[in-house]
């Protein structure tokens, strides 16, 4: 195993720093929301006034075809992106008013990303890739990242695969090392974009029941999907078109 | 053009073979690779026993065709896979012998490794990617890292974008950020996986530009690419067919290149 303990990311900014405000109770606050991207075709408005409430623990989904804004949704609240307008709040933190550094720093310990194409480093072992993220994230101490990092993948069932590389695996199981990568920290959120969509129908499955357990142990979840029929299996879904929200309904 | 039976048997050999004919000794050699993949649908064999070496200072490039084994190539070439029977040898270490473990020191202290679809991490700036090696690396102070994370910012043009997140890179300017951090740790050469496969031709060319200024001030590359227009750029081109070498080929480049070849490949 690589020896990861980073000498450039030991932030000493802690995360209550960065608290400024009351939350009335959500975990995920979004108010008036605008997202207006300058290409050189012209501009173009992605997200258009977006309100959006999330109590912690619930399970959301969030649909609506290709260009109507989810994954700009996703990347305002992760901080990847910023909003043109509009707050964004999240455990208490004004997302928009942070620096990149505070950003960075915040992502690493408060939000677990998990995307479409994994974004695992192609170069480090399973084991590794959650390694070092909770290096970043620095939230737990360096010596008992290794077995923190064992029983992650265990709980996503790949601890048999602990010192592979990723090119070794299939698709669903670089996945699921991804969603292990996610919990490195303990995050309060975790937000999925597509995370199913690279996967055949099994894998696609596998991946998707491991969320519903991590919903039923409590963890807050934000999903982008264009699958209908998986986003209905969360507790709650949201429908975007024309960078707006025009549905929302409570599953079951 | 060097000979593709240029292949001794001890390292001894090979040195004074180098030093008789002129020329230095490969970065990277390959002898007799095989790579043979075991699945429920039966075996296919990807290699079928690769003789290579690539030598100080050139701008090797593999092509073929889509299923050729260019790929398979370069994942035993980085360590990222092992082959089935053969001799890989990098920087004059056996990397056919070596653990995950060690093959991954011997990788991040030889190696930059370019891939198709860039593979930067979505989550820190693309300053933060340049400087990731280095911090596994431990050879620079985070002063030394930051400053020569901007150089390599700047060498690849897109020094204006350091504190952007990757996504809001265009897929050139991503591929430019792979390369800065694939030179973080001043490999001694740098493995390029079909480094213009999403890219459009002009922005193609664009990236190839680089790999030419990076060969031009003495560094060595092995790229693979199916694109022939970015093949007839190296300074040695070699054709896989069916997991065998068909052909090699030097340009005009090659005498050049080799002789302009660095020092102390060795690392």
């Amino acid at each position: 195993m690589v020896k990861m303990t980073s000498r450039f990311y030991s932030n000493s900014l802690q995360t209550t720093d960065l608290k400024n405000g009351p939350t009335a109770g959500w975990l995920v606050d979004l108010q008036d929301v605008v997202k207006t991207y300058q290409g050189t075709a012209g501009t173009f408005t992605a997200l258009k006034g977006v309100d959006l409430q999330v109590e912690s623990g619930a399970f959301v989904s969030i649909i609506g075809k290709s260009g109507s804004g989810k994954s700009t949704l996703i990347n305002v609240i992760t901080g990847i992106d910023r909003p043109t307008s509009g707050e964004v709040i999240v455990d208490g933190v004004h997302i928009h008013a942070l620096n990149e550094e505070q950003i960075a720093v915040w992502r690493g310990r408060s939000i677990g990303v998990i995307f479409q194409f994994f974004q695992l480093l192609p170069t480090l072992t399973a084991v590794e890739n959650i390694l070092l993220a909770m290096d970043y994230g620095a939230q737990h101490p360096a010596a008992e990242r290794p077995e923190r990092a064992l029983h992650l993948l265990e709980l996503v069932g790949m601890v048999d695969q602990a010192h592979r590389l990723p090119n070794s695996l299939s698709g669903g199981q670089q996945q699921c090392v991804a969603i292990a990568r996610a919990m490195a920290n303990d995050p309060v959120l975790l937000t999925a974009d597509e995370p199913t969509g690279n996967l055949d129908s099994k894998s696609a499955e596998m991946v998707f029941h491991l969320f519903e357990n991590l919903a039923q142990a409590g963890k807050t979840i934000l999903m982008v999907t264009h699958d209908n029929e998986l986003a209905t299996r969360a507790q709650r879904t949201i429908r975007l078109a024309d960078g707006k929200i025009v549905d929302e309904f409570t599953n079951r | 053009m060097i000979e593709q039976n240029f292949h001794s048997n001890t390292r001894e050999a090979r040195r004074k073979a180098a030093v008789r004919t002129g020329k230095p000794q490969p970065l990277i050699e390959l002898r007799n690779v095989v790579k043979t993949y075991n699945s429920l649908a039966g075996s296919i064999t990807a290699l079928h026993g690769i003789d290579l070496q690539v030598y100080p200072g050139e701008f090797l490039v593999v092509t073929g065709k889509s299923g050729s084994g260019k790929t398979t190539l370069v994942n035993m070439v980085t360590g990222l896979d092992r082959s089935t029977s053969g001799e890989i040898w990098v920087a004059g270490s056996p990397l056919h012998s070596f653990s995950t473990e060690k093959a991954a020191k011997l990788r991040g202290k030889t190696m930059g490794v370019v891939f198709q679809s860039f593979e930067l991490l979505p989550t820190l700036s693309v300053l933060q990617n340049v400087m990731l090696p280095m911090d596994f690396a431990r050879r620079y102070s985070l002063r030394e890292a930051r400053q020569r994370a901007m150089r390599l910012l700047e060498q690849v043009d897109i020094p204006e974008h350091a504190r952007k997140m990757p996504t809001a890179l265009s897929g050139g300017q991503q591929q430019r950020l792979a390369i800065a951090r694939a030179m973080a740790n001043d490999p001694a050469i740098l493995v390029a996986d079909e480094p213009t496969g999403s890219l459009d031709s002009a922005t193609a060319t664009a990236v190839v530009d680089i790999f030419e200024d990076l060969v031009r001030q003495g560094h060595t590359i092995l790229l693979v690419t199916h694109d022939k227009d970015v093949a007839k750029r190296g300074s040695r081109i070699v054709t896989l067919a069916d997991g065998e070498v068909i052909g090699v080929e030097s340009t005009a480049l090659s005498g050049d290149a080799v002789s302009k070849g660095r020092e102390g490949t060795n690392a």
